[in-house]
């Protein structure tokens, strides 16, 4: 893991509270028993990574019957915390009690004996195997898909999660996958279910029915402790939420009586910043445009783009919503001309066809692209920070590579500090480090530094704040809508329905590899948004067999990779 | 004996090899690990086998050298890949160059000695069936062995739960590994089990195929068994056809030079290597054929993250 640095910069020390809020109503025995009516209790956990101290003197009570939320930013050591209870990580100091009794977890085989089962932020899936192999693998005894399976749909049909047990994860939406996670943890029926980050990948219809099955678990008396940093759905569904800050418990509340603003507080230790801007007026100029644009699958579980159109005017901020894996890569690729397309009247980029020039030429019209994923993709992880800026600016800033096709790298360091200035890019004090060294915060502050310090007329980005702590999520959409107001085309394309609202003038949804019409932001809720993602304005057809009725479940979403495969 | 039969007891001598070393090197690649050093392996095993038959006068006790040296090899392999990380395909060559290496250098004092042969079992009533009794139920040990080790993973990798964790932790090792399967464990057993068994193909080559050490006698084999693991796209039956179909092809070019067919000899020899280029393209056209058994994680290396 990458130790933020700017953790230790933190100018607001916040005292650490005493370990017993005044919620509590009965304290711990004198003998250092716990209560039994604790499920688990954890105590003074202390994990440290060479210098880095993940978590430090946690302590952790849940009720048997309760929805405990763990909040805090990236980094602040919650992924920590629960690995530990599920015995993937061992804490150096600190111990666990399960029902009053202390316990070693050596390994998740062992957790989930004791009846802890829990939900992976990034599913511990394998795409090629079907569904009652992926849940055979946790199940003690036997390899027996028959009875398994029959188990598989009792359980289902008990929490209304259907599933076709002999169905490959390849073939499903991330919303079905989610629920082999869930169904994989009930079939041990657990006492604890932990879930990391359940929802960041779920459109609102999706997590409405997931928080049902979670009361419904609750009522039933297992313990949820349920990591998020959606706050206004902590708000809704949790009861008492635990606050980590820098590794550190800094809060205990009632969930219930705290606000969204109170919560995100809490977890930043001060005020985050409101971002500002209001909506834009656009000029005439469309600077990117999109006609009719249709792109083959890229290998078996691509999606392929149909009919795509889209205008983005000088001075306006266009985001595209969607659950992930519905087309959005792809569409970038064919923006960013990492994949060129058949006509090049497909792609314009500040009114210059340009759907077969490679990426350097359309960089060069003035355009800007960040894509997803930071390491590897935005940035080489090895490089250094000014060795990274040569990368997107070789081929669109002359002054880049100087005299003889020699690099001139004072200059590519002078504009690597002018961009880490500018935009709050935290190092721990080094000018050059490698972008691997930095956090994912800082790193995401610097690819999209990057390509604002250029000025460009259009940019467009992919995931802006994917994974970015509320600090630097807030610096980054600030500085997409300054662009926008100073005359840039900016078109974000954003799982994230809170930032989409924050940030964009209009709004269009992807599902299977189809746009929905561009419509103003004023005009939609989040209620119309998930019903397009779950491709209400799809006009191919639906072939996938022995699919559930789509008005009882809008989230039974295939995706079109094995059709789009076989008609490429 | 008419002419078929005769030609059919020796491809199957000549396609027993490749099955074995075929078979160990899919259970090693469904682990998604790849270890190209097939080849020193089965060199290696067949030196040894035929050494410690040649010194002790027995065929079983060669056997017995030949496995435990594949697996020794494959240890070597698995402790540079697995605990140190290394680049599998840099080690994998790296092991069949040193393979080839030792096994001539041990060798040499065995060059040209008349070794033990392995003894053929007749199984009673079958040995006497017309033409396929003499070539399938008249044949030694490690023939049996070949069909045997073919069903019995073919039945572990879809039937139990071992072989379910061996293609999980092939498929995604960062899952497999957030489930608690401990993956280095898992695959170097993998490719434990893949040195045994390219140790029984040498084996078979220098102590049933042919009764002698040659240097370098193994000839490419282990690279043959290589590409039909991709040729079967990773299953076991498909294995056992694609090297029946390799070890006929070798066997004809054999023949056919015998018979006087008017081709050059090394056109004829060639054949079977000619095959594999053409079964790799044909498969890896197909990309939905390629993709649907392809361990995922092959050739990848995996470090735990804490």
């Amino acid at each position: 893991m990458i130790s933020d640095d700017s953790d230790s910069q933190a100018s607001n020390s916040t005292p650490k509270p005493s370990p017993e809020p005044g919620l509590e109503s009965a304290p711990p025995a004198a003998d250092g028993e716990a209560p039994p009516d604790y499920l688990l209790e954890a105590n003074g956990i202390t994990k440290t990574f060479g210098d880095f101290t993940a978590n430090d003197d946690v302590s952790l009570r849940l009720r048997k019957g309760e929805i405990h939320a763990l909040l805090g930013e990236n980094g602040a050591g919650k992924s920590t915390l629960v690995k530990i209870i599920y015995g993937s990580l061992q804490p150096d100091a600190g111990s666990l009690h399960w029902r009053g009794k202390q316990v070693r977890v050596p390994s998740p085989a062992v957790a989930r004996d004791l009846g802890i089962g829990m939900v992976f932020q990034h599913f511990s899936l394998f795409d090629a195997l079907t569904v009652v192999e992926n849940i055979a693998l946790v199940m003690t005894g036997r390899f027996d898909p028959e009875s398994l399976s029959g188990r598989i749909e009792q359980v289902s049909a008990q929490y209304g999660l259907s599933l076709d047990p002999f169905a490959r994860v390849a073939d499903l939406s991330v919303g079905e996958r989610q629920r082999i996670e869930i169904v994989r943890c009930l079939l041990q029926s657990p006492s604890l279910l932990i879930m990391d980050e359940p929802t960041s990948v779920l459109t609102p219809q999706e997590a409405d029915r997931l928080f049902i099955t979670l009361r419904q678990l609750a009522a039933g008396g297992c313990a949820v402790l349920y990591i998020s940093h959606r706050l206004e759905e902590v708000k809704a569904l949790c009861h008492r939420a635990t606050v980590l800050r820098h590794g550190q418990v800094v809060a205990q509340v009632d969930a219930r009586r705290e606000t969204a603003a109170s919560l995100a507080r809490l977890m930043v230790g001060s005020d985050v910043h409101r971002i500002t801007g209001g909506t834009g007026s656009p000029l005439e100029e469309t600077m990117i445009a999109v006609r009719d644009l249709d792109l083959p699958a890229n290998g078996p579980f691509g999606i392929s783009l149909h009919r795509i159109s889209l205008a983005v005017r000088a001075g306006e901020v266009v985001a595209i919503a969607g659950v992930a894996g519905n087309g959005q890569s792809e569409l970038f690729e064919a923006l960013s001309g990492e994949r060129l397309v058949k006509h090049n009247e497909a792609i314009a980029l500040a009114g210059t066809d340009c759907g077969i020039d490679g990426i350097s030429a359309r960089r060069r019209l003035g355009a800007a692209f960040v894509p997803e994923e930071r390491l590897g993709h935005s940035a080489a992880p090895t490089f250094t920070l000014a060795e990274n800026m040569l990368l997107t600016r070789h081929g669109c800033d002359s002054e880049m590579v100087a005299r003889g096709g020699f690099v001139d790298q004072r200059y590519a360091q002078r504009i690597s500090e002018r961009v880490m200035q500018r935009f709050d890019v935290r190092s721990g004090g080094h000018l050059n480090p490698p972008a691997g060294a930095l956090s994912g915060g800082n790193l995401q502050k610097f690819v999209i530094g990057r390509e604002l310090d250029r000025q460009p007329k259009a940019i467009v980005i992919n995931q802006p704040t994917w994974g970015v702590d509320a600090g630097a999520a807030a610096l980054i959409r600030q500085a997409l809508i300054d662009m926008a107001r100073a005359g840039a085309a900016v078109l974000a394309i954003s799982q994230d329905l809170d930032e989409i609202f924050a940030i964009a003038d209009k709004v269009a949804v992807i599902s299977r590899g189809e746009l929905s019409a561009l419509l103003p932001i004023g005009d939609v809720d989040r209620e119309r948004i998930g019903l397009l993602m779950a491709g209400e304005h799809e006009t191919r057809p639906f072939d996938a067999p022995g699919t559930i009725d789509k008005t009882n479940d809008v989230n039974d979403m295939k995706k079109g990779s094995e059709r789009d495969a076989a008609h490429p | 004996m008419s002419l078929v039969e005769a030609a059919l007891v020796t491809i199957v001598a000549a396609s027993t090899p490749l099955l074995l070393a075929a078979i160990g090197e899919l259970v090693v690649e469904r682990s998604g690990v790849l270890n190209l050093g097939v080849e020193g392996m089965m060199v290696m095993g067949a030196v040894a086998g035929f050494a410690a038959a040649y010194t002790v006068g027995s065929a079983t006790l060669g056997i017995v050298a030949a496995v435990v040296t594949g697996i020794a090899m494959s240890l070597l392999f698995a402790f540079l890949t697995q605990i140190l990380a290394a680049n599998q395909v840099a080690t994998g060559l790296a092991l069949t160059l040193f393979g080839l290496g030792l096994s001539g250098l041990v060798g040499e004092p065995f060059t040209g000695l008349p070794g033990v042969k392995l003894e053929r079992i007749e199984i009673p009533l079958l040995s006497d069936l017309p033409i396929v009794g003499s070539a399938f139920f008249a044949q030694d040990v490690l023939v049996y062995a070949s069909f045997i080790l073919t069903i019995a993973t073919a039945f572990v990798l879809s039937r139990t739960k071992t072989g379910l964790v061996i293609r999980a932790v092939g498929i995604n090792h960062h899952s497999a590994h957030a489930l608690g399967y401990k993956v280095i464990a898992v695959r170097c057993a993998c490719i434990a089990f893949g040195g045994a068994c390219a140790g029984l193909a040498g084996a078979h080559l220098s102590l049933a195929y042919t009764t002698q050490w040659i240097e370098s006698m193994t000839a490419g084999r282990g690279w043959i068994a290589l590409a039909l693991v991709v040729f079967a796209t990773w299953v076991p039956g498909r294995v056992l056809v694609g090297a029946y179909l390799f070890g006929a092809v070798w066997i004809m070019g054999l023949y056919a030079q015998g018979l006087g067919a008017g081709i050059p000899p090394q056109l004829l020899s060639s054949l079977p290597y000619l095959a594999t280029i053409v079964a790799l393209v044909l498969i890896s056209g197909d990309r939905i054929l390629a993709k649907a058994n392809t361990p995922a994680c092959l050739g990848q290396a995996f470090v735990p993250d804490r």
